[in-house]
């Protein structure tokens, strides 16, 4: 190992094009300012770009500042109210969700695994369901993403131990483990459903769980989700290189030195926490952290520490176009969220079956 | 220096005893085959050596200290373990590949340091692969991919490096690379162990052969005392015939056993 060895410049040779993470913020980023931008100014009343700007100075800024501005008290309502907390949720729900794909795509080491088909998502729903028909979610707003969360976090253990022997799990299994987890949540649900279908406050905020959508979302929402996403997501960013390794399969991961007991935990852990977040103020959104990762890992190659920041991005930014895209392609009816991004995933989810079926690699 | 040790180590799976118990010592600075037919403990005894697996009964030792005792990072730092298995699915490139191994080196906040990117300079260079540093993993042949995961292993910087079946996949000459690439790790004081049913291959590369038969160790020292044709009969149930090469070293050739 001659110090000339050492000096050698690495060649710059790729055999498949990565872009480069410039270029993709380069389009990512504005693609998200305008499309949050975009998702406030459009609606059943179209607002103008100034008015947006004057009521957020209206609202950010100091009043001594903006005695000046003026705006209308519709204005603040349409704009401070109603769109900017759902755009908001909108965004850290898709975050929330594709970083939870990434999650569980490294630790069942298959690209399919996403929440809502790993029975995460039937999980949070329920744990929802719960603190609302025990009447928790009255004494406290928090028990409701908590609750999420620990339904969330039994659901993924219930279906890893299905599913995985030795470290492994066959694409079969974990379907299967996946798919009997949820309808068994779910028909508790339901269950619980019919049960207090005479109390018809709790039975709609169930209905709107179990479909899913960011009708109605609030600043409450906003504060009951966002914290949780941020939280789950740097503790996502601080396992990347666990993620990496475990990716490579378990035995390569403890020979390098992974605790793999205790990182996994630590990983199922935090996906909890990611899904419950998201589950808790929209419902059950399928197929985004199955689309948004799977498309990251494309463009910018598997290694996490990339893939994690740029699906957490483009999941939000994906889930605010989805929305405005459900409440303005047929007014004045709103289509469900969930039925957009199922029709986006969908297709996407077939092709990546079949093709592991024909022996295909994991991208 | 630093010494592997089995100490009357065995395994058990549902009940039944499948390899040991076994005593053996691997000393620094060696270059030591396991040898045996499919089944006879040699990954087992690997993975033993690599603190992959607990034995069930008895001990792993590395100098005197049992290696479950140790915390995982450090047995990683001091022990490399190359699987047989070189097929990696997901496109990592090479660097990303040999940036993995510095993981047991690298505190979790910490970013790549100085250290850690003379460590992975150094091993790409040491097993030629630097010109393929950009590639993804999953392009490369398989003579490529074995380099990328030798390199890997020497990015850790170990005292120890545990090769299961390093040239199973391998055609002759890339073979003879890899087992070269071996030969001389272990003459800069690296410990080397090769795990391989394929003896003709790596007896002239080692320095210590240790021959395994269901779980047991039957024999180890050197060629002539390890490898005489009435053992590999024994062990392998073919019969065998040494024929000599120029290079002062018998080979073995294969006969089907008449029963």
């Amino acid at each position: 190992m001659s110090a000339a060895a050492q000096n050698t410049p690495l060649a710059n040779v790729s055999s498949r094009p990565r872009l480069r993470l410039s270029v993709f913020y380069g389009f990512l980023l504005p693609i998200m300012f305008l499309s949050l931008l975009a998702a406030v100014g459009i609606g059943s009343t179209h607002i103008s770009w100034p008015t947006i700007l004057r009521v957020a100075e209206f609202k950010i800024l100091p009043h001594a500042w903006t005695s000046s501005v003026h705006v209308t008290k519709a204005d603040v309502v349409i704009v401070w109210l109603i769109r900017v907390p759902r755009v908001i949720v909108a965004f850290f729900v898709g975050a929330g969700l594709a970083s939870a794909g990434v999650l569980l795509q490294a630790l069942f080491r298959n690209p399919l695994a996403e929440p809502s088909l790993v029975g995460a998502g039937e999980g949070a729903v329920l744990g929802g369901v719960i603190s609302f028909v025990t009447g928790w979610s009255a004494t406290s707003v928090l028990s409701l993403p908590l609750m999420a969360m620990v339904g969330a976090l039994l659901a993924l253990f219930i279906v890893y131990a299905m599913s995985t022997r030795g470290g492994v799990t066959p694409v079969a299994t974990l379907l299967l483990a996946g798919v009997a987890t949820s309808a068994l949540l779910s028909s508790v649900a339901s269950l619980l459903l019919s049960v207090n279908i005479v109390n018809w406050q709790i039975a709609q905020e169930i209905v709107f769980w179990m479909m899913g959508g960011l009708d109605a979302r609030t600043w409450t929402h906003v504060w009951l989700c966002a914290p949780f996403v941020v939280l789950g997501f740097v503790a996502s960013l601080l396992q990347t290189r666990d993620l990496d390794l475990l990716q490579l399969g378990e035995e390569t991961a403890a020979s390098f030195g992974v605790d793999v007991e205790s990182s996994k935990r630590m990983l199922t852990l935090t996906a909890a926490i990611l899904t419950g977040a998201a589950v808790a103020v929209a419902g059950l959104i399928g197929f985004v952290g199955l689309l948004v990762p799977h498309a990251a890992r494309l463009i910018l190659g598997p290694s996490n520490r990339t893939l994690l920041p740029a699906s957490a991005l483009t999941g939000g930014a994906f889930l605010v176009l989805c929305d405005l895209l459900a409440r303005t392609i047929h007014p004045p009816t709103e289509i469900r969220l969930g039925i957009v991004t199922a029709l986006c995933g969908g297709p996407l989810f077939i092709y990546l079956l079949l093709r592991q079926y024909r022996g295909g690699a994991n991208g | 220096m630093s010494i592997l040790e089995a100490r009357n180590a065995g395994v058990k799976r549902g009940g039944r005893t499948i390899f040991g118990p076994a005593s053996v010592c691997i000393g620094a600075g060696e270059m030591t085959a396991l040898i045996g037919p499919n089944g006879s403990g040699k990954s087992t005894l690997l993975r033993l050596f690599a603190g992959l697996w607990q034995p069930d009964e008895g001990e792993m030792l590395i100098d005197g200290e049992a290696i479950h005792s140790l915390p995982r990072r450090e047995v990683a730092r001091r022990v490399a373990f190359v699987p047989q298995e070189t097929q990696i699915d997901f496109g990592f490139t090479v660097s990303e590949i040999l940036a993995m191994g510095r993981y047991a080196h690298r505190g979790r906040f910490s970013p790549q340091s100085q250290v850690d990117h003379a460590a992975i300079n150094s091993a790409a260079a040491y097993c030629d692969i630097t010109h393929l540093i950009d590639r993804a993993i999953n392009t490369l042949s398989g003579g490529e991919r074995q380099r990328v995961l030798i390199a890997r292993s020497l990015v850790v910087e170990p005292e120890f490096i545990l090769l299961d079946e390093p040239t199973a996949n391998l055609d002759i000459h890339h073979a003879l690379d890899v087992l070269q690439l071996c030969e001389s790790l272990s003459r800069q004081g690296r410990t080397v162990i090769v795990a391989t049913h394929d003896f003709n291959l790596v007896t002239r590369h080692v320095t210590r052969l240790i021959l395994l038969q269901g779980g047991l160790l039957i024999a180890e020292g050197l060629q002539e005392d390890v490898l005489a044709p009435r053992a590999i009969q024994e062990v392998f149930h073919v019969e065998a015939e040494t024929v000599p090469t120029k290079t002062g070293q018998p080979v073995y050739v294969f006969h089907q056993r008449i029963r």
